[in-house]
């Protein structure tokens, strides 16, 4: 393996980050997405998410149908905040209760 | 950003069962839980166990936007607050973990007369503390950052000396540091009923095992009513929902955290480059923990902070998300021990403002279970004071 592989290219998150927040006990996307601050770029894991998912499911030994991808945030792309300052204050899609 | 690699012992798996016997058992692995779990364990043998019923930093420890000021109307929190920062300043050196904090200051701006009259006074009472808090001009508050509207602003408070951080890695600062010295911390690992023995000991289920416990503390922040009702105590605390976002990154531009106090707009650029802010929705009062995301706050939060920097206009938000304050009556929070269920011990409503005053809380929630040091903050703070009327309000509640 290459010295560094960048996984998360957002965030210049590398297998072997990965490697070791699995190593401190962080094994689930959720934790590893906060340790190593991987999928918390611009494209909010949209590239990144599946390749780190299996690199953790690799680095516990699991398969990786067995974790859960992280709660993905709105919004969908990045918004000026010019655009969403006009917007309505309400919209038919708000969520009441995902966490 | 590759964290400090250094030999520590990991979190265990979670399907280990948590050890059957504890001296101290804490509920709750946010920042509360774990830096007590980190000084009881700094200070003693007690064997002491963490349950968390998710993931470390999945409540409002790892939600919140890493705001530390000194800036309060009272001057417990002034006073727990300085000590507060000291601690953080050392957390990098003392607990090998970068935590990314920048003191920049802090800059509440003020829209009206009256409120101003009452920042003047939490001013001179935090100059009393030997916080440097000035009143400013709008005109000196732009000095200070230039990007600010010529919205008609009647004068800002400023100190210097307050600073923001990057959340997650206290956890995992406290966590690593916790474990290093003995401290079992369990994920994934509900309490789901609590049973006295006959020698006043405590019975904590899980769905892997159960641990005795001879004291317990409840730190599981905006789930502690729930906590406390597994032992029959009702709480006062409530949850409210509170949301924020965070930009695309940007060249350092921004020194202080900005806040506008009539609005609750806050906002800060963190060492990632990243603003990040939120700003006051009014919730209806419920007992529900909503962590849902909305258009709404998109929506007030980029009007407001295109009116307080109309440049700002063309920055992208990539991430909204929500996270539960732990609000009381009279703002401040309940600790200390219930006094109808000895050994049952509190941690619980603060106010938002748990994660900033968690290193000093922690230290002295520490030193009180060890008898050796009791701080006042265990009078003021106690349950009971909502039967008479409560403590001395906190009106710096910001978000």
């Amino acid at each position: 393996m290459p010295r560094k592989l960048i996984l998360c290219r957002c965030e210049d998150v590398t297998a072997q980050d990965v490697k070791h927040a699995v190593g401190a006990g962080y094994r689930t996307v959720e934790e590893v997405k906060r340790y190593t601050g991987f999928g918390t770029g611009p494209c909010q894991g949209k590239e990144c998410l599946a390749t780190v998912a299996r690199a953790i499911a690799a680095a516990v030994g699991v398969p990786v149908s067995t974790l859960q991808p992280f709660t993905a945030r709105s919004p969908l792309a990045p918004i000026e905040l010019k655009h969403l300052a006009v917007a309505p204050a309400q919209a038919p899609g708000d969520a009441p209760s995902d966490d | 950003m590759p964290p400090a690699m250094t030999d520590r012992r990991g979190l265990p798996g979670t399907a280990a069962p948590p050890p059957p016997t504890a001296d101290v058992a804490i509920i709750g692995g946010g920042i509360m839980g774990l830096a007590i779990a980190y000084n009881l364990a700094a200070r003693s043998r007690l064997r002491v166990v963490v349950l968390e019923a998710s993931f470390l930093s999945s409540g409002a420890s790892g939600r919140n936007g890493g705001g530390l000021r000194q800036q309060w109307s009272t001057e417990m929190n002034i006073r727990l607050m300085q000590e507060s920062m000291e601690i953080c300043a050392g957390f990098a050196r003392d607990l090998q973990f970068n935590v990314w904090m920048r003191q920049g200051g802090y800059l509440f701006l003020m829209r009206t007369a009256a409120t101003r009259a009452q920042i003047e006074r939490h001013i001179a009472l935090q100059n009393r503390c030997d916080v440097p808090t000035r009143l400013i001009s709008t005109d000196e508050a732009r000095q200070i950052v230039p990007q600010l509207a010529t919205e008609p602003f009647v004068g800002a408070s400023y100190n210097p000396t307050d600073a923001v951080v990057f959340p997650w890695p206290f956890l995992w600062g406290y966590a690593a540091a916790a474990m290093k010295r003995g401290v079992a911390i369990h994920t994934q690992t509900p309490v789901t009923a609590i049973d006295r023995t006959g020698t006043g000991s405590f019975v904590l289920h899980t769905a892997r095992g159960t641990v005795t416990a001879g004291r317990v503390v409840n730190a599981a922040g905006a789930w502690s009513p729930r906590v406390a009702a597994l032992v029959d105590l009702a709480l006062p605390d409530w949850p409210a929902r509170h949301e924020i976002l965070s930009t695309e990154p940007l060249k350092p531009f921004l020194g202080p955290m900005v806040s506008v106090l009539e609005s609750g707009l806050y906002v800060s650029q963190s060492m990632r480059g990243e603003l990040v802010g939120g700003i006051t929705l009014h919730e209806p009062k419920t007992h529900e923990i909503q962590l849902g995301s909305r258009l709404a706050f998109l929506h007030a939060m980029a009007r407001g902070l295109t009116e307080l920097m109309p440049i700002l206009g063309e920055v992208k938000v990539v991430r909204q998300w929500a996270g539960p304050y732990d609000l009381t009556a009279d703002g401040n929070p309940i600790v200390g021990e219930a006094a109808e269920l000895p050994g049952f011990f509190l941690c619980c409503g603060f106010m938002g403002h748990g994660f900033m005053m968690a290193p000093v809380v922690a230290k002295y929630y520490a030193l009180h279970l060890l008898g050796k040091e009791t701080h006042p903050f265990f009078g003021t703070w106690r349950l009971d004071r909502f039967a008479s009327g409560g403590a001395e309000p906190e009106s710096m509640i910001i978000g």
